[in-house]
């Protein structure tokens, strides 16, 4: 047989052998693909609320999202958000002020209890101070534009009437998302200035049984931190990173997640961000009015001894004695003019 | 008044985007935005079905339920609308809806979404009906007009149905008899807590 003869022959066989071929290879698909009760739109879309997941297929816009056709995990999301959100923040919030109303009025005011000396001493310097604050104002407006997409329909929308409303929630979504930027790069910084006053030690332990000095009045020894204070650190470096990271899922939306993954986001985004806020409640109270002495440490950063003497006994000193140690270039021996 | 729904017959779909079409000319909506879309399930595979879907004007709309500032409201004919003077873009709408209508125009930085737009059944919104500013927000106010959606009217097979519920599912049933199949309507389970029926 030459060459070209073979050729025809093996064009000949794959010629007719193909359509068979074609049609034994799909012999259930020949069968299914009838119309009759293939798909039921009431049976996936139960299946799917069942299951999880989402019905979807191919678009033939560039879009992905739009592939979706049903996603009943929506529904989950609207009773996260109406119900288990609602109750979650109103009770974080609404008790953590109950709570500290009632310290007030059976406590009252922390007073230094040696009195005032008038001799202060260095607690934070201007660079802590200035972080702190960063945080702590992007924090005000990040969690009250916060509230405000939760609770604001309910409390202020009526108050207010809605085009008054709406400008307002604007305003605080645009603030919310460029405040997000300052709020983490002083995450960041406040780490790198306060961790290592913040590892948990034994006397923290001794700290919390006596009570940190809130219930009873005793003033048990601390250094540069105590353990409530140790707390709200890794309260706002844990808890305000992951806000902070699920905060940028959910500001860059779509971008390498999908609607389950947005939906997340936003459930531990809101949730951690509520209880937060109900812990940065706490610690606003008794670092301003709360106690006598505290709000200095913040303000120009020179406590009272006495206060320092009374919180934190065993960093004062340390601190006392590197100042008897080193001695500022400026200083003079007495009578030397 | 009616209880206005859609019902898409995926039995008799041919995907021809006529409906996508007649929405995006009808309203002129953006660039980036499709109030309705069509979607092919197991493509290429036994039981492929194509089923045109927007906002279906559910029943208890879940949009309206976690709007973080209400602009959502149902009009006589249980059309789901909403007030774009009062939307903030924040898109929670879009976690919530079931079926993906809720779109965003792509304005200013990072994910900044503006205004939600999304099918209005051809009825407009808040503004005075038929008027060039309810034009400019929300595209032509059919209803108003005494029309029906421009999709439906549109469709060459006639698979999309527009009007009221108890009407279309009538049409659809007696389709169903008649053929002897049927794969149901799509999102009803979801949207209207109830199927077409027997």
């Amino acid at each position: 047989m030459s060459r070209a003869s073979r050729f025809l022959v093996l064009v000949l066989a794959l010629g007719l052998a193909s359509p068979a071929g074609f049609f034994h290879a799909f012999p259930a698909a020949a069968q299914q693909g009838t119309p009759r009760g293939v798909v039921s739109a009431e049976e996936m879309e139960a299946a799917t609320l069942r299951r999880g997941g989402v019905i979807d297929g191919r678009v033939s816009i560039p879009d992905p999202q739009a592939t979706t056709l049903i996603q009943p995990e929506g529904k989950s999301w609207r009773n996260f958000h109406n119900q288990t959100l609602a109750w979650v923040g109103g009770v974080a919030v609404l008790g953590m002020l109950v709570i500290l109303v009632a310290f007030y009025m059976t406590r009252g005011r922390i007073r230094i209890e040696a009195g005032p000396s008038n001799r202060t001493i260095l607690r934070f310097n201007a660079l802590e101070r200035s972080n702190h604050w960063m945080v702590a104002g992007s924090f005000i407006v990040l969690a009250l534009s916060g509230l405000n997409l939760t609770f604001g329909r309910h409390i202020l929308l009526p108050v207010i009437g809605p085009e008054t409303f709406t400008a307002v929630s604007l305003w605080g979504k645009i603030a919310h998302n460029y405040l997000a930027f300052p709020f983490t790069l002083g995450l960041v910084v406040m780490l790198l200035l306060w961790v290592k006053d913040n590892i948990p030690t034994k006397l923290d332990l001794e700290w919390i049984r006596q009570g940190g000095g809130l219930i009873g009045h005793g003033h048990p020894p601390s250094r540069r931190f105590n353990a409530g204070q140790k707390m709200v650190f890794w309260i706002t470096i844990l808890g305000g990173g992951l806000v902070a990271a699920s905060g940028y899922v959910l500001i860059f939306p779509f971008v390498g997640t999908d609607i389950a993954q947005m939906q997340l986001a936003h459930i531990i985004h809101s949730l951690l961000s509520v209880l937060m806020i109900a812990a940065m409640m706490a610690h606003i109270y008794i670092g301003s009015m709360g106690m006598e002495g505290a709000f200095d440490a913040m303000s120009s950063g020179e406590v009272d001894l006495n206060w320092a003497k009374e919180h934190h006994s065993l960093w004062v000193e340390d601190e006392l004695a590197k100042g008897q140690g080193s001695m500022p270039t400026s200083a003079k021996v007495a009578g030397a003019d | 008044m009616a209880r206005m729904k859609f019902l898409c017959d995926a039995d008799r779909c041919i995907e021809c985007n006529a409906c996508v079409t007649a929405c995006k000319n009808e309203h002129e909506v953006p660039w980036g935005i499709n109030r309705r879309r069509v979607v092919t399930i197991n493509d290429g595979r036994p039981g492929e079905r194509s089923i045109s879907m927007a906002c279906m004007h559910c029943t208890d709309a879940p949009c309206a339920a976690v709007c973080p500032v209400s602009c959502f409201y149902t009009t006589a004919d249980a059309v789901v609308l909403h007030d774009k003077d009062l939307c903030i873009g924040c898109g929670y709408c879009f976690y919530a809806c079931p079926f993906g209508a809720p779109q965003y125009p792509r304005v200013g930085n990072f994910g900044g979404r503006g205004k939600m737009d999304k099918c209005t059944y051809c009825a407009g919104g808040p503004q005075q009906d038929n008027s060039l500013v309810e034009y400019t927000q929300y595209g032509s106010n059919r209803l108003a007009e005494g029309k029906l959606p421009l999709c439906a009217e549109m469709c060459s097979t006639k698979a999309l149905l527009a009007g009221d519920g108890a009407m279309i599912a009538t049409i659809y049933r007696e389709r169903v008899a008649k053929r002897g199949y049927g794969s149901g309507a799509w999102g009803w389970r979801t949207a209207y807590r109830e199927g077409v029926g027997a």
